[in-house]
Parts: structure tokens; sequence; C-alpha cells
């Protein structure tokens, strides 16, 4: 039953059809209707009261996106841990020794990340000496 | 759920993932020799570690072969079909990482990581044609394709060789998740992700409507990875840029897992309403291959669409029944691992420093400078072709072959024509380097031991095939006959 | 149980010889490389002799395997090699003649650069032609079939520095595969219909069931099919129309390759093949109408061409095309055994007119151009009287070879149609014409060359030397050749005049537990309601060869009158004609028609459309802009992003969602 297989989700898309209706109505009357003015202050990035200073689609530093990426790994490595302890008294012995082989494997990672020199603040490029 | 009483895996189910174990092994030992030696002088040392690893799983293939069943609740199965694409990719990788070995030298590309990623590649490959349940396959899919997307950008001087990892990345990930949404649409259509369980809901009644679309998608992301048209845009631009060896690499063993996978998912899960998809993919990437290599000076781009019409003659044997069908695409991926491997071992040599000698033109008089590598290449060409005494012939004819007993004349006839159509191209870089002479001196520096070792196995796998089929479609048959039961 | 033959030997000899010239042959002396490409090619011959001489008390058909090969399921092909009257006939003709070219060459290539090379390839020639002819099965026969092919295309493009050998080779090539093509499908069909590519099986299988494989008098079937698509493959390699184009341009290669293979072997593998398929064909009778026809006008329109040109070499190349379509005539009338008869005496007398013809370059140093020769008769007599004897057995004078096997085809053809016979004997007119007309011109009268260079003694060869022909010998002016390659060409000349003497009906008696033992109920039938027809005919077989004999004597005075005794009045002639002497001279622009028709659309919508609209603009626009972007990746990144990429993505998408439409559609049906 093919028609009814969709059919059953078809409040779901009612739904959604509704509130993107109603987001957009709304984002667009404000927009329509509303009484603007602007000035040079309001138009100006809101930076925690500094006076803001040259432009803010500047380039970063690779270094940041480095660490943000080892971030987000590690962490989601460590998220396993989790769901590990819950069923950690049914494994026994297997669990153990298998989240030690995988603790294992993360840590020769972070070996080699800092053998790199990718945490390595101030070495700057010269980590990669051999090819640039 | 049979696996929900036994807590803990048996040992020998380790075996049945023993391949993998090894390869894994050996990539962690080069990722951590990397850091700690001299970049310069590293490289032949973790090359070493990285073939011996390659030949170690080869050896600890052989050994699984003799553990054929299920392991780990149902997520991967031991056959002999797994065992040939087992075997396929680790012997690739080995003959790939034989070739690296002078191409990095000359390239002057100080990087262990590279070996590493060619084995953790291989980790995924070997899974994928193991893999029986969607979640692993997908998740060795990308084990697979996340090496190859920093493999493919190892030129780190050229912007070409970035363009085509950037490329290839988003474009696979693109693709990627396809295949993802089409595991969870299949999941939801038969409330599991076990490709024999999925096989039973599917077989025993009227697939529901979602099953239909899973498929589609899955097809989307699997057909991407193999460059089938539609899907192939990317392949010249990404085979183009990326380091030669590598492209050997990519567009031999990673296809051949995915076909595995597709030959899994297509006949093992009975999947419904494959037979005319599979005959316009097919069409399409044959023809379009073959008349898009026909004006290509660059070899690595000419090759690149070869491979195009290559993934649209394989998929002819999709078309087939099972019982003809798996055994010619089977076969098929073996011939074409050995002779496009061999093309590329070649290609890369020749290639030098900063990849410059890639145009047919610095092919001209390759025939007297340098015999026996002009030779080599001619093998290689004229299996690509399908010329008899070589795998090529084989491969073409048994996937024809299959496909007539289906009554796919059509199909038939679309492929033959296009090989005649393919001819041309390959034998115009034959032509190059015999009979033209060379407007500007190429420099062609001597064979050395690796690449030598590399190109006499790819010669001789092609040549092999090519006269003495019988005992390698044996056993693909015997694997179909595994696969089906 | 009979000793083993060891019919393997024979073609694993001449690859045994390919294999040390080419490893080794580099180092070797030329003495050293001849004799060991001799030795090899006269071992396979005297092997052959050998089996012919106790052929009589030989189990015939006899099948040697020699190594199990593929057997997948049900399916099975074995190395395995197959001796009966119609292999053994050819495997006389291919080592035999092959052999006697091989001892030609030696004196002819003597000067050449790559010797070695030469003769490796020649070697490897005649394996896979040998495979081919011994073959039991059809996929060995087509590993021979396409081997050919591969060693003919080496060896015109032998003298690669031509540019146009090297194109000449690669048309061969492509035109090959189009043939091939039909060949592969017809294997396929036979694979799925019989399970098997064994002669034995396939053959056995549709005698057995008459039931199952009727004639097929009625409408095209199964067994049509297979026929037609084999007709394909034959019509590729033997030069046959549409598919001839690819004959006059090998003529690019070195003279002997030119009689070898373009001439006496690999051409005729093609009829050789029909024969073989007799049994689909006679149950086929559509088949063999459209072999009947194409062999007729292929005959026909390349004696035509034959008259205008003026390259020796391309005149015998397009009669090789006429003679092939005897042949294939005679396939086509079921007349298989004629057909094979014409196969050897042709093989006989055009190897000769080609070796004898490659003398005469020799002799002038390189000069191909008719035009350019004459009154060569007292200058080259050996050569001349060779010629000769060629010449009169193509043209059907009795009693030259040639005479007994085309009487035998046009009295065979008559039986079927009068119109097959009235082409049949205008083509031999013609033939008688164009190849006197080739005698004249280059034996008799007066010397037509450069007259200061042969007075000059030696500096003729100049023109040799660039034409990449014979390099000047040691000795100088018009000179005879030296005693290697006379022998050959007397013994071929004793061939050409005592060959047909063996006469077609003992041929035939001979070839019969081959070609009759399948007799099918068609022919008897066709035969038997053709018999009172017959036997009225029987008596006018004299008369039928009266006149075949009197076109052929027309031919010679026709020519004798235009190029001996008014040399002014071909050229009127020619004025007179206008058009269409000059769309024969230029071939019938069959060749400007395919590039047009075929090669043109292709390479144009590749390079239009894919490399320039898809490729180039869409692609190579991101790379031109990288090459900008070389100074810094991440800007190239950007830029690739916001550009092409989404292109790329966006075909992956709309792939995806026409397969995604599909499957919907597949699955609400």
């Amino acid at each position: 039953m093919p028609d009814n297989y969709f059919a059953r989700y078809l409040p779901l898309l009612i739904h959604f059809l509704l509130a993107g209706a109603l987001a957009s109505a709304i984002v667009l009357l404000s927009w329509l209707i509303g009484y603007r003015k602007p000035t040079r202050a309001k138009l100006s990035p809101y930076e925690c009261g500094m006076v803001p200073v040259g432009d803010a689609r500047q380039r970063f530093s690779v270094k940041f996106y480095l660490v943000a990426m080892m971030f987000i790994i590690f962490d989601v490595e460590a998220v396993f841990l989790y769901p590990w302890a819950v069923v950690l008294r049914q494994l026994k012995m297997f669990g153990f020794w298998e989240m030690l082989v995988y603790v294992g494997i993360v840590l020769v990672g972070f070996f080699y990340v800092w053998k790199k020199g990718v945490l390595d603040w101030g070495k700057a490029t010269s980590a990669r000496r051999g090819e640039v | 759920m049979n696996g929900a009483a036994q807590v803990t895996p048996q040992a020998v189910e380790y075996i049945r993932i023993l391949p993998e174990i090894v390869l894994t092994i050996f990539g962690i030992i080069i990722m951590m020799l990397d850091p700690l030696m001299d970049e310069r002088r590293s490289q032949r040392t973790l090359g070493a570690v990285g073939l011996v690893g390659a030949l170690a799983a080869i050896v600890a293939t052989l050994y699984q072969s003799q553990y054929p069943g299920v392991g780990f609740w149902g997520m991967v199965n031991v056959d002999s079909f797994s065992v040939f694409f087992h075997f396929l990719v680790t012997a690739v990788t080995a003959v790939v990482i034989l070739t690296s070995y002078e191409y990095m030298e000359v390239q002057q590309i100080r990087a262990g990581e590279y070996y590493g990623l060619i084995l953790f590649g291989a980790v995924g490959m070997c899974l994928m044609s193991s893999a029986v349940e969607l979640v692993l396959i997908f998740i060795a899919l990308e084990i697979s394709s996340i090496s190859t997307y920093i493999l493919a950008g190892f030129r780190r001087r050229a912007a070409i060789s970035s363009e085509s990892s950037v490329k290839y990345f988003l474009l696979g990930s693109f693709a990627t998740a396809f295949f993802l949404y089409g595991v969870a649409l299949m999941f939801g259509a038969t409330g599991s992700t076990s490709i024999a369980v999925i096989g039973q809901v599917l077989a025993s009644g009227q697939p529901p409507v979602l099953a239909y679309v899973g498929i589609a998608l899955m097809f989307v992301g699997l057909g991407f990875k193999v460059a089938a048209a539609p899907f192939h845009v990317w392949t010249p631009d990404v085979y183009e840029g990326a380091p030669a060896p590598i492209v050997g690499f990519m567009s031999t063993a990673p296809k051949a897992a995915v076909f595995a996978v597709l030959l899994r998912i297509l006949f093992e899960a009975h999947a419904p309403g494959r037979l005319w998809l599979i005959w316009v993919v097919a069409a399409l990437s044959m023809t379009l291959g073959n008349i898009g290599a026909l004006v290509q000076d660059n070899v690595k781009r000419l090759l690149a669409y070869s491979s195009i019409a290559h993934a649209g003659y394989l998929l002819v044997a999709f078309a087939a029944l099972p019982a003809n069908g798996i055994p010619a695409a089977m076969f098929y991926t073996a011939s074409y691992a050995a002779m496009n491997v061999g093309a590329f071992a070649v290609v890369s040599h020749l290639a030098s420093a900063g990849e410059r000698y890639v145009t047919m033109e610095d092919y001209a008089g390759l025939g007297r400078r340098s015999p026996l590598l002009a030779a080599t290449l001619t093998i290689f060409l004229l299996s690509l072709i399908g010329i008899p005494a070589t795998g090529g012939f084989f491969a073409k004819f048994y996937v024809f072959s299959a496909a007539l007993q289906a009554n796919l004349v059509g199909l038939v006839i679309i492929g033959v024509l296009n090989s005649a159509v393919g001819a041309y191209y390959y034998l115009r870089v034959i032509v190059v380097m015999y009979m033209r002479e060379a407007r500007q001196e190429v420099p062609v520096s001597p064979v050395p031991l690796g690449l030598g070792v590399a190109l006499a196995i790819s010669a001789v796998a092609t040549i092999y095939l090519g006269v003495l089929p019988g005992r390698v479609l044996e056993y693909a048959t015997r694997s179909a006959g595994d696969l089906l039961r | 149980m009979t000793p083993s033959l060891h019919l393997v030997l024979i073609p694993i000899l001449p690859l045994i010889g390919a294999a040390v010239n080419g490893l080794l042959g580099k180092r070797f002396s030329r003495q050293a490389v001849a004799t060991v490409a001799l030795a090899f090619c006269g071992a396979a011959f005297a092997m052959a002799l050998w089996i012919a001489l106790r052929f009589s008390s030989l189990p015939i058909p006899l099948t040697e395997y020699v190594a199990p090969w593929i057997r997948a399921g049900s399916f099975q092909a074995d190395f395995a090699f197959y001796l009966d009257q119609l292999s053994l006939v050819m495997m006389l003709v291919v080592t035999g003649v092959g052999f006697l070219i091989h001892i030609y060459a030696v004196g002819y290539m003597w000067e050449e650069g790559g010797f070695y090379r030469f003769f490796s390839y020649l070697n490897l020639f005649m394996f896979f032609m040998l495979t081919l002819v011994l073959a039991n099965n059809y996929l060995l026969m087509f590993i021979g079939w396409e081997g050919v092919g591969l060693a003919s295309y080496l060896l015109i493009g032998f003298w690669f520095t031509k540019d146009a050998a090297a194109a000449a080779g690669k048309k061969a090539f492509i035109v090959n595969r189009i043939g091939d093509f039909g060949f592969l499908i017809a294997l396929f069909l036979l694979i799925k219909h019989f399970g098997s590519l064994n002669f034995a099986d396939v053959f056995g299988t549709i005698v057995e069931n008459s039931t199952q494989y009727p004639v097929e008098t009625a409408g095209a079937g199964l067994l049509t099919a297979i026929g037609l698509l084999l007709m394909v493959g034959a019509a590729g390699k033997s030069a046959q129309l549409p598919l001839y184009v690819w004959l006059p341009d090998a003529m690019e290669g070195p003279t002997p390759v030119s009689a070898l293979i373009h001439a006496a072997t690999m051409v005729t593998a093609g009829v050789y093949m029909v024969a073989r398929s007799h049994v689909i064909f006679d149950r086929a009778p559509m088949a063999l109408t459209v072999v009947a026809i194409v062999g007729t006008l292929t005959a026909l329109f390349a004696a035509t061409i034959g008259i205008c040109q003026t390259d020796i070499k391309k005149v015998l190349a397009y009669s090789t095309i006429s003679q092939l379509g005897y042949m294939f005539l005679a396939c086509g009338v079921a007349a298989y055994s004629a057909g094979i008869f014409h196969l050897m005496t042709h093989a006989f007398f055009k190897g000769l007119l080609f070796l004898a013809a490659g003398s005469v370059i020799h002799a002038i140093g390189g000069e191909q151009d008719m035009r350019k020769m004459g009154g060569l008769r007292d200058h080259i007599p050996a050569t001349f009287w060779t010629m000769t004897a060629a010449t009169f057995a193509i043209a059907g004078f009795p009693p030259f070879a040639g005479f007994f096997s085309k009487d035998e085809i046009l009295w065979r053809a008559s039986q079927v149609s009068l119109a097959y016979w009235g082409i049949g004997v205008f083509t031999a007119f013609l033939t008688s014409f164009y190849m006197f007309r080739l005698w004249f011109l280059t034996f008799f009268g007066e010397y037509r060359g450069d007259q200061e260079a042969t007075q000059a003694h030696g500096g003729i060869h100049a023109t040799g030397s660039r034409a990449g022909v014979p390099a000047p010998h040691g000795h100088s002016g018009i000179h005879e050749s030296p005693k290697i390659m006379l022998i050959p060409l007397a013994i071929l000349a004793i061939l050409s005049v005592m060959g047909g003497w063996i006469g077609a009906h003992r041929f035939e008696l001979f070839l019969a537990p081959v070609f009759s033992s399948h007799q099918t109920a068609h022919l008897v039938a066709l035969t038997s309601e053709q018999a009172g027809q017959i036997t009225a005919m029987e008596h006018l077989e004299w008369v039928f060869t009266a006149i075949s004999v009197a076109a052929a004597a027309l031919g010679l005075y026709l020519a004798w009158l235009l190029y001996r005794d008014r040399p002014q009045l071909p050229q009127r002639i020619a004025n007179a004609l206008g058009g269409f002497y000059h769309a024969v001279a230029n071939k019938y622009y069959v060749d400007e028609l395919y590039a047009v028709l075929f090669v043109k659309p292709v390479v144009d919508g590749s390079t239009s459309i894919l490399w320039h609209g898809v490729d180039q603009n869409v692609i190579d626009d991101t790379l031109n802009d990288s090459a900008e972007a070389a100074r810094d990746v991440s800007d190239s990144v950007r830029h690739m992003q916001s550009g092409n990429l989404r292109s790329y993505a966006g075909w992956v998408a709309l792939g995806a969602a026409g397969v995604i439409a599909y499957m919907i559609w597949m699955g609400t049906r």
C-alpha cells in the first residue's frame, strides 16, 4: 500500500508547511511594514561595546582550524566511552580489552599529532619542514 | 538476532577480519615511525614496512580462506567471494606501494603517511568486500574514501593536485550522503540493515516503494564511486591531478571493492527494478567514456575516461543473470585491476619530477628510447582494447556473453561497438610511441627494481588472465554459487 | 589410437622463432636472424608436409587436445587442434607459401634496419595464422583471427617513420575491429544457443536436430543471424564491401608482407571461416545469398577501380579484393570447395605477383608508379617470365592455375543464377585487362623513368631510400634481384602454371568429406528442383568455359591495343569519360565518403560537445583559472567551489533525480 504509506506522514508535512509559512510570514511582515531608520551606529556590528576595527571577513590562521578539528575528533572518540560504560558489565573482560585497544589507537593518533607538532603553537610551519 | 545470546566473539571470528587487523597494525606502525624518523631518510623504510604489511595481508587472506563463515554478529561474512576481493585489493596495494617507491623519490614528496594511508584505505576496501551489513559497509566505504581523498592531494606543491583532492572530497561526501540516506530508507522499508534479512524481506512479497528509493539512493552513491555515468563528472579532473600511482590505486582497488558491494546488494538482497536502471547507466558510461577519451591529449585524462568506459562494460555484467553475471564481473575487476595498475605504473615512471610529461607528445618515440617500457605499456593498452591473449579480451568476452544469455542484445551491441571505438584512442598511444619521432627529447630514466617488479607482476597477471583464464573464472563461478546460496 | 601428430608444434615452431628473434635478435647478425626465422618456419612446413604424406592413413577428422583452457559451468573451450581435409589444405598453403615468402624476404629486407624485428613479426604472424587454421573451436580461431590482425598491424606500420604507413596500420586495425564486432556477436549467439564453440559440437547439434534447426528458407532465423554476423567478420578480414577500404592502404607495408598477409594468407581467413561454418550457411539461404551478392559486387567494384590505378602495388591490392570476391561468390553458391580451390591457386599466383612486383620495385630503386616504368623485360628477364606466368594465371588462360579455379566458380555460379555468372565473366574480362595493362606498362615499350638518373647509374636509388623502400645495393642501374629472391619466384611460377592441374573435380572429391557429409535436405532439394535445368546445361559447360576464356583474351587484346599499340588512346578515353573516370581513379571517393559519414561526426561531436562544451568550458575554465590561483591554493579552492564544482554536483544530483524518479515509478507501477 504505497499510497497509504506516504499518507501516514501527511500530518507531518502539513506541520512543516505551516511552521515554515508562519516563520516566513513573521519575518516578511516585519521587514515589509517595520519602520526603519538606519544610522551609522546602528549598522555597525556589535562587539561588546568596543569600536569595531577592520572587516569581519578576514582570514584566520589555519592553526585554529587544525585545533578545532583535533578537538572534534578526540571529543567524538571520547563520546564512545559512555555507551561502553553502560554495558561494561555484560561485556565482561572482552569489553575491557576491546576498549583498551580502542583507547590505544586513539593514543597513537594523539602521539602522532603531538610528534608532528600540531599542538606546538609557536613552531609555526616548521613541522612540515620537508615539504614547504 | 542469532548473536544476541553470545556476547563475546570467538577467536575464529578474529581470523575472519585478520587481513584488516594486519593492515591496521602495519598502518599504525608507519604512523608511529613516521614522526620519529628523519623525513629525508625514512621514506624507504616506511615504504618497506608498507610493503611487508600488504604482503602479510595477502598471507592473512590465504589463511583466512580456510575459515569461511559469519563473524561479529552477522556483520562480516568470509566466503570465497570476499576472499577473491581481499586478495585483489591487497595485491593491488602491494603493487602500488612498489610503484610509489620511485615515484615519491622523484617527486620529492617526503611523507610517510602516504604508505600508512594506502594501508588504511586497503582496510576499508577489504572490509567492504566481506561486510554483509549496510552500516558496516558504509563505514568501510568511508574509511576507504577518506584515505583516497587525502592521497589524491599528495602532490602538495601542484595546485592541480589540491584541486583534485578537494573536488574528490566534496563530491565524494555528497555521494556518500546519498548512500547513507539509501541505507536509512532501506532500514525503514525492511526493518534491518543486514543484507541477508533484507534479501528475505524483499523476496517474500511486493517490496514497498521505500525499498525502491533506498536501492536508487544506494546505487547513486556507489555509482559515483565507480565513476559510472552520469555520476562520472569528477573522474577526469581528479585523475589528472592526483599522483599517478594513486590514480592506479583508486581506479582499481576501491572500484573493485565497491563493485563487490554492488554485487552483494543487487544480487544477494534481490534488489528490485534494477535491470533497466543498470542498462541505461552501463550504456551511458560506455558511450560517454569512450567518446570523451577520443580527443584527450593528456594520458592520465585519457585513462580517466577509459576507466569510465570500463565501469560501463563492467556494469553490463550486472544486468545479466546472476549465475553468469557475477563471475563475469569478478573476472573483469581482476583483469581491469591488473592492466590499469600496470598502465599507471608506466605513466608514473615517465611522468618524471612534477609530473611534467603526461601528454601524448611526451610518449613519442618511446618505442625506440625505451623499448621494454613501451612494450609493457603496449601490453596493458592492448588488454584495455580487449585483444585476445590478454586479460581484457576474456573480461569483455565473458561480460558480453553473459549479457547475451540474458537476451540483452541491444546492450551487447552498444558494448561491442563501444569497444571498437575504444580501440582508436588506445591505439593512438601505441602509434605515438612507436611511429612518431619525439619533437623534444623527454628523459627516460632506467626502471628501478621496485617498479620493475610491479610492472612484471601486472604484465604477467594480464597475460595469465588472457591465456589461461580458466582457473580464475572457475573460482569466480564457485564464488557466485556461494554468494547466491 | 594413432600416435600423436603433435599438431601443436606447427603453430608453436614459428612462435619460438618469433620469440628468439624478438628477444635476442638485436644481438644477432643478419645471417643468424635469417637462419632462425627460416629454420622455424621451414620446420613447420616440413611437419605439414609430413602430415600430408601420411594423411591417407590417419583417422580423419582428427582432434588433438593440448591442454584444458576454459571450463566455466557448461561452457568449455580447450587448446585443441583439428585436422581434416580443409585444414590440411589451408595448413599447406600457409606454411608452403609462407616459407617461400620468408626466403624472398631475406633478400628483400637485407639492407633494411630492424631486420630482426621484421622477421620476428613475420614468424609471429605465421603462429597466429596457423592457430586460426588449425583451431578446433571458434574461440581459439578468434584468438588467431585477432592475432593475425595484430601482426598485420605491426607489419604494415613497419616503416613507422612514414606517416602514411602508421596511418594505414591504424586504419586496418580499426576497420577490422568493426568486422570483429560482427564475429564476436556471432560467437555469443553460438554460446547462448549451443553452449559451446567447438566446431564438432555446434555442427553436430545442428545436423542431428534437423527439426530444431531446419533450413531457414522462410524468413530469417537464428542460423541466418549467426551466418550474417559471421559474414560481417569475414568481410572485415577479407576486405569485402563495404569494409575493404583498409587493404589498398595496407600496401604501405614492405612488399613481402603484402604478398604473405594481404594476398596469400590472412585476407583469405574470411573465406576459410565461411567455408568452415558451411553447416550454418547451408541452413541459412538468405545469408548465403548475401555472401554471394557481396562477393560478386566486390569482385566487380574492385576490378573497375583496379583499371585506373597507377601504383603497381595498388593495382594488385584491388585485384586481390576482386579475387576474394570470387571466393565469396563461390561460398555463396555453396561451392565451398571451388572457393577453397581458388584460394589455393590465388595464393600461388597472387603471392607471385606481389613478389615479382617487389622485384621490379627493387630493380628500379623503389619506384612504384607504373607510368615511370616500361621496357624492363630485357633488364630483369627472370622477374619478367615469372610475372608473365602469374599474369596469365590470374587472367584465367588455360592451362594456368587460375583458369581451373575461376572457371569452376563461374560454372557453379551459373547454376544458381546467370546474373552471378554474367558479372563474373565481365569481371574476368576486367581482370585480364588491368593485369595486362600492368604487364605492358611495366615490361614493354620504352623506359619512362628518370633517364638522367638511370644514366647516372645509381642516382635512381635516391628515390628508393626516401620512400623507405630498399636502400641501394652495391651495384647500380636497373638490376635483377639476387638469387635468394628469384628462387621463390621460380617455385611459385611453377605452382602458378601447374597448381590447377589437379583439377577442380578431383579437389572437390578430396574435400568432399568436409563439405558433403552434411549435405542438407535443402541442397538436395535445390539440385533436384534444378536437376532438369542442370542436365540441360551440362553440355553447355564447354560453351561457358569458352566464353570466359574469350573474355580474358579480349582483355588481353584491349590492353595491348591501348597500352602497346596506341598508347595515346587511354588519355583520350579518360578525357572523354570525364567525371566518371575521375570517380573511378579516385576509388569512387569511398574513403572520403566514410570520412564524412562516420569519422567526422564522431570526432566533431566528441570535440565540440564533449571536449569544448563540457570538458573545456566547464572543466578547463577552472584549470585555467587555477593557474592564476596557483599563487594561493586556498583562493583556488574558493574559486572552484563557486564555479564548476557546483555544476559537477548538479550533474550528480540530476542523475540521482533521474534514478530515483525511475525507481519510484518502478515501485509504484
